[in-house]
């Protein structure tokens, strides 16, 4: 039953417009949702509702946008104020929830995405930056849960949103590396937590098909190693 | 109250001028321990920031918090006197945005033009002044980004609103004049001549000297973007 009055745009294959969607799911809160063709040109809403970054996702309340997936978040659990809460009471919890998040989107996220577009020398040194940051967050896991299921305890919570919404990416990159990102022998933790995670009712709905996210993936990779021939085509030149 | 509130920060920093100025806004008492950045890092800084190896950190009666934007939430939560943040949750979620913009998209773009090659710098003063534009815009002829008083946005933007301009001193490179970005050059007035803040800017003179010596190092090589 959507609320008429809230909107999310996104695309399928988005992390970010994941979070969203889940955050209100949790909060059981309806909306109409709006897919952004994202190999096209960007459509006259997403250029007028977020004219800074041109991205997805955006949350309408009303004709208000919110933008970028970590505020809408925030903004999300601080308008339904009903519980389940996404990020924790404490303030202390609130800044670490807040530190791994951030760690997700300025380290992990850029990793995760170098390994995607790398080149075959490339892709070894990413690789191995990425799976740093697996430990990391194998490490973060075991301290925020608590013994839990999730990051954040018995319910998911900020943590669980950012890494979670990257799950679908990683088991992409591991398609395309022949490599383990997360396993039960080297990342116990978070192998068992990625299944909780993906099968959550409030997640399943959006998270993406693995196959279909690798053929974006390729589509990606094409037009990605395209722009970069591009761009060294052109400095090359101006020696 | 027997609080104990320790800041690990670096005279210089930006990122660390956010921590002290929310705590001086706040009334809120704490000790200050300088962390030489372009020395060798201190065990303590190792041990209370061991991902990023960073300053600030805020040590909270034994508890690191790092990340000066996520310090900046942590320091509004705790101590409620002179709020930083909005109250409503769409001003927030708005003052967040801002905040993180200046972080994502200004810091890099303003910063670059003062240490690029010659040959990028053309291109990176035209990101920057898109980026004074967008805050120019941002700011909508208010007196701060806060409203009537500062606020997360204003603490956060302090690279604009004070260092910004002892870097134009030094370099001769101007990005923000009173002609080109009229708000935004009377918003830096209106920061630094703000009763909390300018009793904890770095001194100018020794701001500029240090400019001199950053720029230097650029040049020299020693230091990567």
């Amino acid at each position: 039953m959507a609320d008429s009055n809230v909107k999310v745009l996104g695309t399928w294959a988005s992390p970010f417009a994941m979070r969203v969607r889940i955050a209100l799911h949790l909060k059981s809160v309806g909306y109409e949702y709006v897919e952004e063709n994202l190999l096209e040109a960007k459509s006259e809403l997403l250029l007028k509702s977020n004219p800074v970054h041109k991205k997805v996702p955006v949350l309408f309340l009303g004709d208000k946008p919110v933008c970028e997936s970590l505020i809408i978040v925030h903004y999300i659990d601080e308008v339904w104020t009903s519980v389940p809460s996404i990020l924790p009471s404490d303030p202390y919890d609130r800044a670490e929830s807040r530190f791994w998040a951030a760690y997700v989107d300025d380290k992990f996220f850029p990793a995760l995405r170098r390994v995607l577009v790398s080149t075959e020398e490339d892709r070894k040194a990413a690789m191995a930056e990425l799976l740093e940051g697996v430990v990391l967050l194998e490490e973060a896991f075991r301290k925020l849960s608590k013994g839990k299921a999730f990051f954040g305890g018995d319910n998911l919570g900020y943590v669980d949103l950012a890494v979670g919404s990257l799950l679908a990416w990683i088991k992409v990159i591991e398609k395309f590396t022949e490599t383990e990102a997360l396993s039960e022998a080297k990342t116990p933790s978070l192998a068992a937590w990625a299944d909780c995670f993906s099968s959550h009712a409030a997640v399943k709905d959006v998270f993406p098909n693995v196959d279909k996210l690798a053929d974006f993936g390729l589509k990606l990779r094409a037009k990605f190693s395209k722009a970069a021939a591009a761009a060294a085509a052109t400095t090359t030149t101006t020696d | 109250m027997g609080e104990e509130v320790k800041v690990f920060g670096f005279w210089s920093s930006p990122y660390t001028l956010r921590a002290v100025l929310a705590l001086r806004l706040k009334g809120v008492p704490y000790e200050y321990v300088e962390e030489n950045v372009l020395g060798n890092k201190s065990p303590l800084l190792l041990k209370y920031n061991p991902i990023h190896k960073k300053v600030p950190v805020l040590l909270h009666n034994g508890k690191p918090i790092v990340e000066s934007l996520v310090i900046l939430e942590y320091i509004d939560e705790i101590w409620k006197s002179k709020p930083i943040l909005p109250k409503h949750p769409y001003d927030k979620a708005m003052a967040r945005f801002w905040a993180k913009f200046f972080d994502d998209k200004c810091m890099p773009a303003v910063w670059k033009p003062f240490w690029c090659p010659e040959d990028e710098r053309e291109k990176a003063v035209e990101e920057a002044c898109q980026c004074l534009k967008t805050l120019e815009t941002a700011l909508n002829g208010k007196r701060f980004f806060g409203g009537e008083e500062i606020g997360l946005v204003d603490i956060a933007a302090n690279f604009v609103g004070f260092f910004l301009r002892t870097m134009q001193e030094v370099t001769g490179l101007e990005l923000l004049s009173a002609e080109k970005f009229p708000h935004l050059f009377k918003w830096t007035d209106e920061f630094v001549n703000h009763s909390v803040v300018k009793e904890n800017l770095p001194p100018r003179d020794k701001q500029l000297e240090f400019n001199r010596v950053i720029i230097a190092k650029y040049e020299a090589g020693e230091i990567k973007a």
